[in-house]
This record gives structure tokens, C-alpha cells and sequence, in this order.
């Protein structure tokens, strides 16, 4: 396999990407010469100008066709790979059913201030999301979604009730990084109230989170844009049944 | 009429919603809460708050709850205690009730009398202000004019900061936007009292508070003399201080308020009977400050299936016609909602769209629809997104829009920026060039898949609503009928603001909004 690529424009290496921007300045020979400077310092050579309006009082909006000089590396990309198996429904209800010998209980919630369940519904509700059903579908699996805005305390509160294996958090608001700041305190709180082989698995999710920040933000695992709820319960399945 | 809808199976839709509402009509009539007892306070012209940021309204509300419960409202308790303290100011009162120096009790006799026509008095110079502000609306657009076409351009500013929000409203503006909505702080529906003063922090949104209201109204009506049109603000009503925020809208001219009648209790989990009583006070203001309310349907199609559940945003349309019209609202000032969220994998989804909104269109002829734009099917591909956004500005153009929120194709990605806004309103301005008076053209074929769709979501929605009636609304809401979601009419929250009315209620506010001599 290639360990060395560059974008694709429509001949192989020509690098070719397309940018759009705004700059704060009206729009005038400077602005133009401007946007191609900026284009020049991120990589792009020669960089195509190929669309520019004033935008609003004082702003000029840009589109930047152009190639790029940069190689991408494949060998030193980092990813989190899915490192456990892909279930069906069925085999994640046979496998909760022979091995836990008990309902596998789940509580979700979208914690702060944020008022966004579509997140959330979308891996926990019956109907789900793309075609696939939410975990609610699952015999086996026992799902309490307390919804939006709910107290960190709260949810701890109603983790312990529900005597949840799993806590899945929902953050779809990333204004003055509050996805970060929520799940650091939910995963404190946890961490406060329960001694370390007693603690549900944490799981946070949003389109916004980096895979690999798990460990900084002290929770088991978070789940990027496009998951769905059968990855999810395959999860599950993989950390608490095993 | 374009869809051939059999006028006997709309009376019937129509008989059925007013037979499904009419109960709850009956329990909001019945029971006050601690927010529509706040408004009665802020029209009779108390303001401000403590040191802690409670405002005063709620401190009133709270002494007097304590001693003499709410049952009877808060108007004779503070204004027979106003008499015997000797005070002349209502928030000399309040500061006073709050430190526990004051003791209420329910007068009786000339005390009695006197009470109430002191709280008339006061509650009435509310009204006259937003007697006042509707005046100067009328007025403001008698002389610059309403825009020049349909439907209205609805654009949001969002930053946290009503200083920040003020230049970005007032460029939108200048680029083109009609109406201007200040989206809240995310949470503050669910705050229960509203905040004070000028705010520049909030998460995803900006606090409603009166002084927000004041300062964006006053940069709009800048706005407006520059550009020779008038430019309508917007806020949101919905949540569990309704009639308080529909008051201080009254009281700065605001002239659209996003108020549904179910919203609050689907999507906020708070309590369905508050938000009935909430609901009836706060609408009842609206009709009375001109404001045009905004309903929310298209929330159920965020979560429900668009197509599954097409009959439920009739059905929903049909119950916020009838609490307006009850509450005294009229055809112009009904923005009934609905929205563009068919999946566009779906065959022949655009038909099914002109299907769902001429409906509306024809079920509501007089009304000021609000035309949503897609959310749920919006991938982070900003490029499709933009086609779908032009797709739903066709439909809006084509059936007769009469508020359209214009779609952004970052929706799910950023707030918008900037370039994305800038993007969007080229995008309606295109459509609404090319095409702005397509509906005069646009008659689907008599007895074609437009046609038969359209009537086959009436028959849905008639069908739901005869279950709605067998089975009351308040049932219908706990079994999980809109949205999906259940909502029990013993929980959620802001139930323990609700109060049943006892032998001897006053509300003047009330009284002046019903007339009554």
C-alpha cells in the first residue's frame, strides 16, 4: 500500500484542494492579494483565487482553488480503530442473556446545559437512526434516557439508582468548550462517588469530540460523528460481558 | 383551492380540535401559577431584582405564597399590604417582603374593595404601555412599510452577547433579513425567573431579559428608518416563564414571540397543566400587544419521522389555532409552524413536502405560516446542504410561505458564520428572484399524488383527533402521541408553581384582558 499521498484533484499528485474563507477587510485589489497570501502560508502553491464578494460592512468572503505542497503521511496517522467485534442485535441480546445472566442497564442523558437529545435519542430511542434501531430495541438491555439538561449530580444519582453498567453522556453544544468542561466534571463526580470496580463504563458522544481524548477527559470511551447504535451496544457487550 | 379538500372533513378537523382543547381550556381557567402572578406584578410595574439576581417579582410571589398561598392570586394580598404599610412603591414592598418585614393577608370588606381597584389602576398602566408600543408599530409601519415581499426572511443571531448581537443583527438586516430572532441561552427555558439587565454571557444563545429586549428593538428601529421597512424581533416565549417573558415583550415591542402550546412539555419536560395556564396568560397578552406568536410542530419532525408523522404537525397546528383563537389571537397573528425534514433519500420526498405545506396552506389560509427549515437530515456535506436548503426555499416560494426561517447548510456543524449567513440569504434571494410568485402557477393535478397525500394527512390527523377527544389531550400527551414523547400530567417540572383557584381569585390582569367591567 501507498504510505504517501497527496489530495486529488482529477490527476494523481496534483494536490489539488479548495478552501473558502473570510477575511475582515472590504473587498478591494488588497483583499485579493491578501487571500492569496493567506492561501500561500497554508501550503497551497500556486493558489487560484477564483471567487471573491464583499460580505456584510467591511468583510470580504473568498474561494481559493489551489495545490497543495504538503504529503500526507499514512504511516504516521493516528486513529482510533474499532478494536472490538461488530454484533448483530441478536447476538448482542444472546450474549448479555448467557453471560451477565442479567439485563445489561444503561442510563443516558445530555448533561449542562445542553438541550440537544437528538444525539442521545438517535442511539438510545426505539426508532434509532439510519434504519438501525436504538438500544431501547434491545431485549436485553435495560435503557433509562433521562434527557436534556440534566444535573451531573442528578445522573450520578440515577447511574446508582438504575445500578447502571453503563453511562452514556451526550454533548452536542461545544460553545467556550463546554462538551469538555461536562465531561470532565460528570467523569469526576463519578469517580468521587463510586471506587474505581464499582464505576459504570463512561461513555461520551458528539460530533465534536476527538476519539482520542478518552483518557484526558477521564471516561472509557467517546464516540464521534456518524456512530451508531449497534456500535455502541457492541461495545457494551465487548467491556461489560466480555 | 388547490388540494379539493372536502370543506366538511376540515369543519370536522376543526369541531374535533376545539372539542380535544376545550378541557384544558378549562383547567387553564381555573388555576393560576407563580409565573402568571409574576406577570401580573411586572405589569403593575414592579422591576429590578436583589443582590442575588432573584428579581423582585419572584420574591413578591414567594412571600406571599408562603403566607396566604396562592389561591386567591398575589393582586389583593400585595396591594392590601401596600395600603396598610403605609408604602407608595411596589418594589419598596418587595424588598421589604423579601427581608420578612411584611405579612400578607387576604383583605376582606372596604380593604377588599379598595385592593382591587388599586391593582386595576396599576395592572392598567401595564396595559396602556403595551397599548402604546402597539401603536407605535402600526404607526412605524404605516410609515416604512412591511417588506416587500412574501414570505417574511426570518434569520437568527445567536452569540451570548447582546452587545456582540446588536452589529450582527443589525448587517443581517442590512443584507436582506425581515425578521430577526434572538435565540436564547440554552436552559433558560427552564430558569424560573427571568434574568435581569444587559447580558453578555450565555451558552449557544442570549438570555432574554427586558433590557435585552429594549436595547435590540431600539437598534432595530435604527435599522428600519435606514433601510425604509420595518424590521419585526423576535424571542421565545416557551418555557416555564411564559406569561412573564410575553409580558416584557409586550412592554418593548417585541412583535413575534415562538409560543406553542405543547412545546414546553415535549421537549422541556415541564409540567403539561403549567404549561396550559402559562400558555393561556401569555397568549392572551400577545393577542392583546399585536405580537405574531410562532408555533413549534416542527420540533415533532426532529424527532419523529417527517413522513410517519406528517398528521401530527396538523393535528398539533389545528390544537395551537384553537388556544389562540381561545386566548383571543387572530388569523394574522398565527405563525403556525411546520417544516422541511423528509428524509431526501425518500422517493419523491420534495412532493411529499409541497404536499405537507400546501395543506397547511389551505387548512390556515389566513395565517402567517412558518416555513422551518431542514435540520435533521443535514449531514455536515455543506455542499448537499445548500441544495436542500434551496429545495426548501422552492417549496416555501411554491405553496405560499408567510415567515420563512432561512436554512443554513452548517446546521449541525457551527453557528453559523459570517460567510454561511451571507450564503443562505443568496440562496433564498435566488429562489425568491427566479421564482417568488410561483405559487400563482403551481396547481397540482386534480386527483394526482400531491393531491391524495395532502388528504390523506387530514384523514390521519382527523382520525388522531377523534382519539385525542375519547381519550383526553392531557392522556394523549402522557401516552407519548407528539414527539414520541411521554409526558404524565403529575410530572415534570414547574408543577409546584400550579395553584387551583380558590373562592375569591383576582387577577386583574386578567380581568382587563377579558373585559370584564
Amino acid at each position: 500500500m501507498k504510505t504517501v499521498v497527496r489530495p486529488y484533484g482529477d490527476t494523481t499528485g496534483d494536490g489539488m484542494v479548495q478552501v473558502s474563507f473570510t477575511l475582515p477587510i472590504p473587498h478591494d485589489k488588497l483583499a485579493e492579494g491578501a487571500a492569496l497570501q493567506l492561501a500561500g502560508k497554508m501550503g497551497l502553491d500556486p493558489a487560484m483565487l477564483v471567487h471573491a464578494k464583499p460580505i456584510g460592512d467591511g468583510f470580504t468572503f473568498f474561494v481559493v482553488y489551489g495545490s497543495v505542497r504538503h504529503l500526507v503521511e499514512l504511516d504516521k496517522v493516528q486513529v482510533i480503530e474499532r478494536d472490538f467485534p461488530l454484533l448483530s442485535a441478536k447476538e448482542v441480546n444472546a450474549m448479555v442473556r448467557q453471560r451477565l445472566r442479567r439485563k445489561l442497564s444503561v442510563v443516558g442523558a445530555c448533561i449542562g446545559t445542553d438541550a440537544h437529545t437528538v444525539g442521545i435519542d438517535a442511539i438510545l430511542n426505539l426508532k434509532g437512526i439510519a434504519g438501525e434501531k436504538g438500544l431501547e430495541y434491545y431485549r436485553e438491555l435495560k435503557v433509562r434516557n433521562l434527557g436534556a439538561q440534566v444535573s451531573v449530580p442528578e445522573l450520578v444519582a440515577q447511574a446508582l439508582a438504575e445500578k447502571a453498567d453503563a453511562v452514556l453522556v451526550s454533548q452536542v453544544v461545544t460553545q467556550r468548550d463546554a462538551h469538555l468542561h461536562n465531561t470532565r466534571e460528570m467523569s469526576a463526580a463519578f469517580r468521587e462517588a463510586l471506587p474505581a470496580g464499582k464505576r459504570p463504563v463512561l461513555i461520551v458522544g458528539g460530533p465534536r469530540f476527538d476519539e482520542t481524548m478518552a483518557e484526558e477527559l477521564g471516561v472509557d470511551r467517546i464516540f464521534g460523528r456518524g456512530t451508531t447504535p449497534r456500535e455502541v451496544a457492541s461495545y457494551l457487550v465487548h467491556r461489560i460481558v466480555k | 383551492m388547490k388540494l379539493d379538500l372536502d370543506p366538511r372533513l376540515v369543519a370536522q378537523a376543526r369541531a374535533l380540535a376545539r372539542r380535544a382543547g376545550q378541557p384544558v381550556v378549562d383547567l387553564a381557567r381555573s388555576h393560576t401559577t407563580v409565573s402568571v402572578e409574576r406577570a401580573v406584578l411586572r405589569l403593575a410595574g414592579v422591576t429590578g431584582a436583589d443582590p442575588d439576581g432573584i428579581p423582585f417579582v419572584n420574591r413578591l410571589v414567594d412571600a406571599v405564597r408562603a403566607d396566604v398561598g396562592l389561591g386567591c392570586g398575589v393582586a389583593l394580598p400585595v396591594f392590601h399590604a401596600l395600603a396598610s404599610s403605609g408604602l407608595d412603591d411596589l418594589t419598596l414592598l418587595a424588598q421589604k417582603a423579601a427581608a420578612g418585614s411584611i405579612r400578607f393577608s387576604l383583605p376582606a370588606g372596604a380593604d377588599l374593595r379598595r385592593a382591587k381597584s388599586a391593582s386595576r389602576r396599576a395592572v392598567a398602566a401595564g396595559m396602556k404601555t403595551i397599548d402604546r408600543n402597539r401603536a407605535t408599530r402600526d404607526r412605524l409601519i404605516r410609515r416604512l412599510g412591511d417588506p416587500r415581499q412574501r414570505p417574511w426572511i426570518y434569520l437568527i443571531v445567536a452569540t451570548g452577547d447582546i452587545h456582540e448581537d446588536i452589529p450582527q443583527a443589525q448587517a443581517a438586516a442590512r443584507a436582506g433579513a425581515d425578521v430577526i430572532a434572538v435565540i436564547r441561552s440554552t436552559g433558560q427555558s427552564l430558569l424560573d425567573y427571568v434574568p435581569e439587565g444587559a447580558t453578555r454571557e450565555g451558552f449557544a444563545g442570549t438570555y432574554a431579559t427586558q433590557e435585552n429586549f429594549r436595547l435590540m428593538r431600539a437598534a432595530l428601529d435604527e435599522s428600519s428608518r435606514e433601510l425604509g421597512r420595518y424590521v419585526r424581533l423576535t424571542n421565545y416565549a416557551s418555557g416555564l416563564c411564559m406569561p412573564e417573558i410575553a409580558t416584557l415583550a409586550g412592554l418593548e415591542r417585541l412583535d413575534m414571540m415562538l409560543n406553542d402550546s405543547m412545546y414546553g412539555i415535549l421537549f422541556r419536560d415541564i409540567n403539561p397543566i403549567r404549561t396550559f395556564v402559562d400558555q393561556r396568560f401569555s397568549r392572551q397578552i400577545h393577542a392583546r400587544a399585536g405580537i405574531i406568536i410562532n408555533t413549534g410542530e416542527d420540533n415533532y419532525l426532529t424527532t419523529a419521522d417527517a413522513v410517519e408523522a406528517a398528521h401530527t404537525v396538523t393535528v398539533s397546528q389545528l390544537l395551537n389555532e384553537f388556544f389562540a383563537h381561545e386566548a383571543g389571537l387572530e388569523d394574522w397573528q398565527l405563525g403556525l409552524g411546520h417544516a422541511f425534514e423528509i428524509n431526501p433519500d425518500l422517493p419523491e420526498s420534495f412532493r411529499l413536502e409541497l404536499a405537507h405545506a400546501l395543506l397547511a396552506r389551505e387548512l390556515f389560509p389566513e395565517a402567517p405560516l412558518k416555513w422551518m427549515p431542514p435540520t435533521k437530515h443535514m449531514t455536515g456535506d455543506v455542499f448537499r446542504g445548500n441544495l436542500l436548503d434551496g429545495f426548501f426555499n422552492l417549496a416555501g416560494t411554491m405553496t405560499g410561505q408567510g415567515i420563512l426561517l432561512v436554512g443554513m447548510m452548517t446546521e449541525a456543524v457551527v453557528t453559523p458564520w459570517l460567510s454561511d449567513r451571507d450564503i443562505a440569504l443568496q440562496n433564498v434571494r435566488y429562489v425568491l428572484n427566479a421564482c417568488g410568485n410561483l405559487h400563482e402557477d403551481f396547481v397540482p393535478a386534480p386527483g394526482g399524488f400531491i393531491q391524495r397525500r395532502a388528504r390523506q394527512v387530514l384523514a390521519e390527523a382527523i382520525d388522531l383527533l377523534g382519539r385525542i377527544v375519547d381519550d383526553t389531550l392531557l392522556e394523549a400527551i402522557a401516552d407519548g402521541t407528539f414527539g414520541i414523547m411521554r409526558r404524565p400530567a403529575d410530572r415534570g417540572k414547574g408543577l409546584d408553581g400550579v395553584a387551583k383557584h380558590e373562592d375569591g381569585y383576582y387577577n386583574p390582569a386578567t380581568e382587563i384582558l377579558e373585559d370584564k367591567p
